[in-house]
């Protein structure tokens, strides 16, 4: 019975999201304010009813009820109960509702809290969010329906695919949609600006806080998702450049570029246009993102979800919200007023730089993600574009971009003064020249570059830290006034320091891992010991396991430093006997920032396993880099000026005297 | 459905679960419905764009002049901002409004007409819309199952999946018990899980020991394994029934069709008229092979007068093909015609040992002990048979006891 309160829920959010899109456009189009008013509540239940939705999904998996296919495919009984929920989105069925679950979610937020936008603004807002909606619910209706009923039920689920029996797929899939989705209000107030011909100043208040927002959840996404690949796949690399991974790397750079010429919008009325493009350009790259994975073109390690039968819809859904969107950019961007032009060496100026490299380094990446899928459907060849174009392609752009990074803060709106910026990050520079010239002395082997990369990524930091400290006045005023002018910052200054800091952070986790990491591949057996680095590793024993539902085989090492006993690492394999598949659980042993990382392989009949152990140094700085990233972007996010929904709305405050025009 | 076939005396409580499944879709729907009604039921004026960017201009003016108030703000740059906002407030103020030029009462018409469409709309088209949508996807009559319910249910609610769950896990605990194997492989294929019906059939040749029935069985699972394709593994396990017993029909079937398979026309003749030639005029599968014989040119000789047991290839063909109701129904069946047999023809001890293991498994209890009785009191004067009916009860007790301590 759940089952069927479940689809009949889901018909009834498909009716609502056609009347979200009907009747407030309807209400637009005549200027009528009851109608308009309609989308709101609309909006309220069909969030109501996808949420009942999604939770009967929840219910049926958490009681094992196999009379739904769904159920019966991806879940087992015995499964511990965190597992039975994250099943439900672990699969094809279930994450496609959680994607429109969280994207209604978002659209009740805007009617919950848009009561301070212009009505027709909120109703062609709404109406665009409830056309994404129906797309993707008649998409699930028709082509991936999750509540179908199996008869006869088989007495035992066919299992969660076992790489995914991890709480990672707990909170990866969650946090990206998050991101993607609220992409999706951008694009709905583009959508919504270019249908009324005008940009209401509403708009930019909105747009900035609700892409921040998307933002974080798209770096925490982003984060996460490439840490568990490295814990789970068993081998040890943070990022393969895998279509799906490039999947979610594009609208994270789109949104990237998108924050940045929404500020210029916000403080000088300027980059209107191009930030509404950035606006559908994103959200496009959202879309292409999310079905990227599903549409079955791609093979990877994402294993769950592919069917070409579903292609079409795709490409129609695709089509429309993407081709649609930019046609009616097209027609209309040059209705749009204009802002005024700017000085090329200014704030606004650095900004366009910023957005010129991101937008390059995401076309970089779609061409790389794309030929191949384009050039296996044109002429049948199956070729692979691997980390080497990436790396040359996308690091070629990031370097100068990171490279001017900390330049743009310290850069005043209108006219900036080159040279005057330069001059005050003369210590960071210094200080950065010196820490590469110590690597390079201390390091041997090693690439040729890390030390100078080393370098960049101080800079990067050092240079976040001055801008700071320059906002503080520190050295050229009293301590007491630095203090004072110090908590005076905004958060949103403290927001940006902060956000470009962590990039350093993640930049200097990157060329350590990638620069010094030491490797021995090996095949012992018990008592046999393996040295990495300063450590030691000994096989103690093999043991057999049991879980939940899987059998592991378990080695355990232990683990010495200059004959200094310290503790075990354990790396096994786990074999499900559902799908009768095996995963290898990587050992990890963080030391500070580095990590030891020990992953076993096939073990032969004489009693020798196959093991990989690698010491990485400084690893764990890729992954809390996006963190402080991402706490970087909810500081500015908490900037009271722009928070959601504030009784007080956004203001303009420029940081630095500006004369007037 | 399955349910439903095997347990008619429950009819109303299924009318109790479409009553409040009714109710559940008629509060949705009402809830539904009142969304898309209930704004239109209010009056409001519109907030016109351009008063909203003026009010949101006047907070940023505001805003201003409390930080600059407040000291956050230096004067030069709070001056700057509110020039700033000031000229924006301009050029908004400016913007042509397109004012409306109808007449209010025209207005006033159009709107109570376009309410009503939309009242039109939300009592109308949402409802019909869902409830066509639930039509085509929707399975209303089907009950829901979590799997603990079903495991805890009675056994004669016919769920197959759970009863050989049973099974399965017994086995796993006994795994030496080759009746149950036995029991369970037939059951696989009907559940269209040959791979699995072939494994229990080889558990069942390595606990109790070959047969013809039981190779030939087995062959007929790795054939419908691999769609119909005789392989050299089938083969082999139709040649060992044959060896046991030259008259097994369904190996010489299957073997004649792998010659065929292999292009051996002439051979798949020669023993498919040699398996005619001693199979009786009414045997159920006679037409098969006689088709069969036909496609490869031979001639069907005439039938002999005795009639051979056993279950045809035909039947166990058509089983795969079946609905779960009808497999339901024959996994039962199947129990039951044993049952059938062994009143009219007593003399059986094999069977009354499979008919009481096969209650056993099924969790029948009650019918199990009744077939016991049943069986002393035919073998009552025969020792060997009694002593093997008393290990039977045993093995029943221990089975039964195990299943509820599960």
């Amino acid at each position: 019975m759940i089952a069927e309160i479940g689809q009949y829920a889901l018909a009834l959010a498909f009716a609502l999201s056609l009347a979200q899109v009907i009747l407030p456009a309807w209400g637009a189009r005549r200027n009528d304010p009851v109608l308009m008013s309609s989308a709101g509540p609309i909006a309220l239940a069909l969030f109501g009813f996808i949420a009942f939705a999604f939770g009967a999904l929840v219910q049926l998996y958490v009681t094992s009820d196999f009379t739904v296919v769904n159920v019966a495919e991806n879940s087992h009984s015995q499964m511990p109960l965190i597992y039975k929920i994250t099943s439900t989105w672990g699969n094809h069925e279930g994450s496609m509702l959680l994607w429109v679950f969280v994207l209604a979610f978002f659209g009740a937020l805007v009617a919950e809290f848009g009561s301070n936008l212009p009505d027709r603004l909120k109703a062609l807002v709404l109406a665009v969010q409830g056309a994404v909606a129906a797309a993707f619910l008649s998409f699930i209706l028709f082509t991936s329906n999750p509540f179908a009923r199996l008869v006869p039920a088989p007495a035992e689920g066919r299992d969660l695919n076992p790489i995914l029996q991890d709480l990672g797929l707990a909170i990866h899939p969650p946090l990206l949609y998050l991101g993607y989705v609220g992409l999706s209000i951008s694009f709905a107030f583009a959508i919504a600006a270019l249908i009324e011909g005008r940009i209401d100043a509403a708009w930019a208040r909105w747009v900035r806080p609700w892409t921040l927002a998307a933002w974080i959840f798209l770096t925490l996404g982003i984060a996460m998702g490439s840490y568990w690949a490295y814990y789970e796949l068993g081998w040890g690399g943070w990022w393969f450049w895998d279509p799906v991974e490039n999947a979610s790397l594009m609208p994270w750079l789109a949104a990237t570029a998108l924050l940045h010429s929404a500020v210029v919008m916000e403080k000088r009325d300027a980059l209107k246009v191009w930030t509404i493009l950035l606006a559908i350009l994103a959200f496009s790259l959202s879309l292409v993102g999310t079905f990227l994975v599903r549409s079955g073109v791609l093979t990877s390690v994402h294993a769950f979800a592919t069917d070409p039968a579903r292609g079409v819809f795709i490409l129609a859904i695709l089509t429309f919200f993407i081709a649609g969107g930019l046609t009616l950019f097209a027609f209309r961007a040059s209705e749009l007023k204009q802002g005024g032009l700017f000085a090329p060496i200014s704030r606004e100026g650095a900004l366009v730089l910023n957005n010129l490299f991101l937008t390059a380094a995401t076309a970089a990446v779609l061409v790389g993600t794309l030929y191949p899928l384009a050039l296996e459907a044109l002429t049948g060849d199956k070729i692979t574009v691997g980390p080497p174009y990436f790396n040359l392609a996308f690091g070629g752009l990031m370097v100068p971009l990171v490279f001017a990074m900390p330049f743009g803060p310290l850069l005043a709106w209108k006219r900036g003064d080159l040279m005057g910026v330069a001059q005050r990050l003369m210590l960071a520079a210094a200080l950065a020249v010196v820490a590469a010239v110590v690597i390079a002395a201390a390091t041997t082997g090693g690439p040729v570059l890390a030390p100078l990369a080393v370098g960049l990524a101080v800079f990067i930091m050092l240079g976040a830290l001055t801008d700071i400290a320059e906002r503080a006045g520190l050295g050229r005023v009293t301590a007491r006034v630095a203090l004072a002018r110090l908590a005076g910052v905004p958060r949103s200054g403290y927001g940006t320091a902060i956000a470009h800091f962590g990039v350093g952070v993640c930049l200097l986790g990157i060329v350590c891992e990638t620069g010094w990491s030491l490797e021995k591949i090996a095949s012992v057996k018990l008592g046999d010991t393996v040295t990495i680095g300063a450590r030691s590793l000994t096989l103690d024993r093999l043991e057999n396991r049991t879980g939940a539902n899987f059998r592991a085989r378990t080695a355990v090492f232990s683990i010495r430093e200059d004959g200094a006993p310290q503790g075990t690492i354990e790396a096994s394999r786990r074999m499900f006997a559902a799908r009768q598949m095996a995963t290898t659980e990587a050992g990890i042993r963080t030391f500070g920032l580095s990590q030891l990382y020990v992953s076993m392989g096939e073990e032969s009949p004489d009693g020798h396993i196959s093991m990989r152990a690698t010491y990485k140094p400084f690893v764990t700085l890729i992954w809390l880099g996006a963190v402080v990233m991402a706490l970087g972007g909810a500081l500015s996010l908490a900037d009271r000026r722009l928070r959601v929904g504030a009784p007080r709305p956004a203001t303009k405050r420029p940081r630095a005297p500006v004369p007037a025009e | 459905m399955a349910y439903a076939a095997t347990h008619s005396p429950v009819n109303g409580f299924e009318v109790m679960i479409s009553l409040s499944l009714f109710a559940a879709f008629a509060l949705m729907t009402a809830i539904a419905a009142f969304a898309v009604l209930w704004p239109l039921s209010r009056t409001r004026a519109a907030q016109a764009a351009r008063e909203a960017d003026l009010a949101v201009y006047r907070d940023q003016l505001a805003e201003i002049a409390r930080d600059a108030k407040s000291g956050r703000l230096p004067k030069a740059e709070a001056e700057a901002a509110r020039i700033e906002v000031a000229r924006r407030m301009l050029a908004a103020d400016s913007a042509r409004e397109t004012a409306s030029t109808e007449d209010p009462a025209r207005i006033t018409r159009q709107t109570t007409w376009r309410r009503r469409m939309a009242a039109v709309f939300a009592l109308l088209f949402v409802p019909v819309f869902a409830v066509g949508l639930y039509g085509m996807l929707g399975s209303p009559r089907l009950p829901g199952a979590p799997l603990a319910e079903r495991l805890t249910a009675a056994p004669d609610r016919g769920d197959v999946a759970i009863l050989v769950r049973r099974v399965e896990e017994h086995l796993q605990k006994t795994p030496n018990d080759g009746a149950g194997y036995e029991i369970l492989a037939p059951v696989y294929l009907r559940m269209g899980r040959p791979e699995d019906a072939a494994r229990a059939y080889a558990e069942a040749i390595r606990i109790l020991g070959p047969s013809a029935l039981r190779h030939s069985s087995r062959g007929e699972a790795l054939v419908i394994a691999s769609d119909g394709l005789v392989t050299a593994d089938a083969a082999r396990a139709f040649a060992d029934a044959l060896a046991l017993d030259p008259n097994e029909p369904r190996s010489a079937y299957f073997l004649g069709l792998a010659a065929e398979q292999d292009g051996r026309a002439a051979d798949a003749a020669r023993i498919w008229g040699q398996l005619l030639a001693r199979t009786p005029a009414d045997a159920p599968y006679r037409p098969v092979v006689a088709a069969a014989l036909a496609r490869v040119g031979g001639t069907a000789p005439a039938a002999p007068g005795v009639a051979a047991p056993g279950p045809g290839a035909a039947d166990v063909a058509a089983a795969a093909a079946l609905s779960s109701d009808e497999r339901n129904a024959m996994v039962r069946g199947m129990v039951d015609r044993l049952a059938q047999r062994l009143d009219s023809a007593p003399d059986d001890i094999e069977g009354w040992l499979r008919l009481v293991r096969a209650y056993g498994v099924l969790g029948d209890k009650d019918k199990a002990a009744e077939a016991l009785k049943k069986a002393r009191a035919t073998f009552k004067d025969n020792a060997e048979a009694l002593g093997r009916l008393d290990a039977a009860e045993k093995e029943l007790a221990a089975k039964t006891g195990a299943g509820e301590k599960g």
